[in-house]
């Protein structure tokens, strides 16, 4: 934009007579050399903050992370010793860190399989004309907006065995709850914890599709009508096929949350028990701020880094590319 | 408009600078503490009587010492562990500060962050006594402890006497019949807090210390070398204790002191009988209960059982505390405020306020709270009291075992890699 904004006006002024040259200029309102000056100094002002925020906030930790895994380091002191990719092997080979990693794409899949048609048929039945609509939209998103801590907490509680709502409730209906409670019970711990994640991020997804079915048009609606068809069918053939991309771009948002899990599992579980719910995030965390392994926390990171930017990659370029360039 | 979004962000920009080169500048050994007229001072007391019992100290010693400035900072016990470790990585530790010895020390010391007290310190020193070996690196004191306390069972007098039973149990054996009869009489015997995994591990720390003797267990710290058969003996008879079922419901996801639903709140509510924890559990329960009491004159302590036919000493108690250490950047006088703190005259305060267990011999007669008076005792009579392993090896290796024995309390793992996952990180520190 800077360079033609300069260019623009001084081309057609060279070849028209000097006093109308003098008259473009003024309507130009400001000479042409001194804007695209202006514009390339305000371009830099606004760009600048971003820039630096994101080198020092973004940048910056990434590469001292990438940094810091090539060493042993403890926290303090010089980081002089140098292990090349030691680091690396120790995270890879270590079955709490492996495990993690498929507690993380346990997740992703039971998110897609299950909170995909689970949001759908609620969006679905949203955006139906019923009553208390608005009421029922604003309930449904209402675990999204708590806090991720305190939605922890809160379950926390609820999960207790004995004494937990959860409990009286199981047994109220007849069945016996585990005895060592929904999360004490390695064997269970990460399908109650996917509850809880369906419970929290369930209204994400019925918002998202709610918006993505504004955007069917009625007409289409009304036109199937006319043809006889269903509430189903004009479902199944309008509605559906139509959500595709919101339906791809909070997959994707679904899958980058679900690798960086964190808030949720360190409250609810702690990783545990018996590393039952480690995720790649509590991993790293866990090293590097209770065991003051600092090398092996960075080669977590960086590891869970280029899996998630991988995944992210791949998704753009065989799934997100389709709307991308339709969209064009 | 722009202008003063971007001297903001030029503001933020510079914050962050500031603040990643601090957290990262590990070479960087300039202190503001070295000019010799301030100390500052790091604490954890902060909480009335010890915060203005620490003031007034401070201004005594200020009195003693004129053109001394003592800067007093009291915080939360969290937010001190938190602003220590950045202080250790910007190195620009304060002055005076706490430390819990053991690896973690030896660590400080490899970065030459704390000064060698030994020989400014010796009369201290001799006073302290046997305490003073959790501070110790290479035979050299690098911090006097103040405050040392023994772990054991507290438990609640009134539901001991609901089940029958008449004394507190002395071995396992005892123990596993007083679990019995606490079942029978439809009380929990135990809460653990497994899911912070510490209290735990300080089950295979008592096991272990009455499995192995005392040569056994300083050589082993000394060589980080864990292959002597007494130390899978530890785990076989936590295994046998948890084959009797004695934890509190949900044990492996319980918080050690965090709320009613926590190992400490399940024992101060009077859901549980008995729980294992360090001598700071009186004042904990206190907290969590709505009066302020916590079990109040219900509460009881008996030392870890004997284990029967184990190497170790029954008197031998599991312990730690914490200690005064001066910064290597830190002025002279700061040893001097150090020395001050551990002499009779603040020790005995420090007992009379009850703010922990005194180690000058001098004060040890002046704590008034009865729970307190008793831990000194037993501390006093233990032959040795050995420092919590995950402290004596450091945070990498403790971390380690502390994992794997939670790992053992939920039965994914077994005596021998314990003791195996220990001895990996042990060697991977080289």
């Amino acid at each position: 934009m800077a360079q033609t904004g300069a260019v623009a006006p001084a081309a057609p002024a060279a070849a028209e007579p000097v006093a109308r040259r003098a008259v473009s200029r003024r309507a130009t309102g400001h000479p042409a050399g001194s804007g695209g000056w202006r514009k390339r100094l305000e371009i830099l002002l606004f760009v600048t903050p971003a820039l630096a925020l994101m080198a020092v906030f973004v940048v910056w930790p990434v590469v001292a992370a990438v940094r810091m895994s090539f060493f042993r380091w403890k926290g303090f002191g010089p980081m002089d010793d140098f292990v090349g990719w030691n680091n690396y092997a120790l995270v890879l080979k270590d079955q709490v860190f492996t495990d993690a990693v498929m507690h993380n794409f346990v997740i992703v899949v039971l998110s897609l399989l299950v909170q995909l048609p689970l949001g759908l048929a609620i969006a679905l039945l949203l955006n139906r004309k019923i009553r208390m609509r608005g009421l029922l939209r604003t309930i449904v998103f209402v675990p999204y907006v708590v806090a991720e801590v305190i939605a922890g907490v809160v379950w926390f509680q609820l999960l207790q065995p004995g004494y937990g709502v959860v409990d009286g409730l199981v047994s109220a209906v007849g069945l016996t709850p585990p005895e060592q409670g929904f999360l004490g019970t390695p064997s269970l711990t990460l399908w109650t914890l996917f509850v809880v994640l369906t419970w929290k991020y369930l209204g994400m997804a019925i918002l998202l599709f709610l918006a993505g079915l504004q955007g069917v048009p009625d007409e289409l609606y009304e036109a199937a009508q006319i043809d006889g068809a269903s509430w189903w069918q004009a479902q199944r053939r309008i509605a559906i096929p139509l959500l595709g991309p919101t339906m791809r771009t909070w997959a994707f948002l679904s899958m980058i949350g679900s690798l960086q899990l964190f808030d949720l599992v360190w409250v609810l579980t702690g990783g545990g028990p018996a590393n039952a719910t480690t995720t790649m995030a509590t991993y790293l965390v866990n090293q590097g701020t209770a065991r003051s392994n600092y090398g092996i926390a960075g080669a977590a990171s960086v590891v869970l880094f280029v899996v998630a930017f991988v995944m992210a990659v791949l998704y753009q370029i065989f799934v997100l590319r389709r709307d991308t360039t339709e969209a064009r | 408009m722009p202008r003063k979004t971007r001297s903001a962000a030029l503001a933020a920009l510079c914050a962050g600078v500031l603040v990643t080169t601090a957290a990262c500048g590990g070479g960087d050994d300039s202190s503001e503490g070295g000019d010799g007229s301030t100390i500052t001072w790091w604490h954890n007391s902060n909480n009335e009587p010890g915060k203005g019992y620490y003031e007034q100290v401070a201004k005594d010693f200020e009195a003693d010492h004129p053109g001394i400035d003592v800067q007093v900072s009291a915080m939360a016990h969290e937010d001190m562990v938190d602003k220590l470790e950045a202080a250790f990585q910007s190195g620009d530790v304060p002055d005076v500060y706490m430390e819990r010895g053991g690896g973690e020390l030896a660590d400080h010391v490899e970065a030459g962050l704390v000064r060698d007290l030994s020989e400014d310190a010796a009369d201290e020193i001799e006073a302290i006594g046997g305490s003073v070996d959790g501070w110790q690196v290479d035979g050299q004191t690098y911090a006097l402890p103040f405050s040392v306390g023994v772990v054991g069972y507290w438990y609640n007098t009134e539901l001991f006497e609901k089940a029958g039973i008449e004394a507190p149990p002395t071995t396992m054996g005892e123990l596993y019949d007083v679990v019995d009869q606490l079942k029978a009489a439809d009380i929990t015997p135990i809460s653990v807090g497994a899911g912070d995994k510490w209290p735990a591990a300080h089950y295979w720390y008592y096991t272990a210390l009455r499995s192995c003797s005392q040569d056994v267990l300083s050589q082993a710290i000394t060589d980080r070398d864990l292959s002597d058969p007494c130390f899978v003996k530890a785990g076989e008879v936590l295994e046998e204790l948890l084959a009797q079922e004695p934890f509190n419901p949900g044990f492996l996801t319980t918080p050690a002191q965090e709320g009613a639903t926590s190992a400490s709140g399940l024992l101060a509510t009077g859901k549980v009988a008995m729980e294992l924890q360090g001598h700071w559990e009186p004042g904990v329960m206190q907290g969590l209960t709505d009066d302020g009491k916590g079990l109040g004159a219900k509460t009881g302590w008996f030392p870890f059982p004997a284990v029967e036919g184990g190497a170790g000493d029954p008197e031998a108690q599991l312990g730690g505390g914490d200690a005064w250490a001066v910064a290597e950047s830190a002025p002279d006088e700061a040893v001097d405020l150090v020395k001050y703190l551990l002499s009779d005259e603040v020790q005995k305060g420090f007992a009379e306020n009850d703010m922990g267990l005194p180690t000058n011999p001098a004060a040890t007669g002046s704590v008034s709270d009865p729970a307190l008076a008793e831990l000194i005792e037993v501390r006093d009579a233990a032959p040795f009291v050995q420092l919590y392993f995950d402290t004596e090896f450091g945070t990498s290796v403790g971390g380690a075992m502390n994992d794997t024995i939670a790992l053992l309390f939920a039965g994914k793992a077994s005596p021998q890699e314990v003791v195996d996952a220990t001895q990996q990180a042990a060697d991977q520190e080289g």
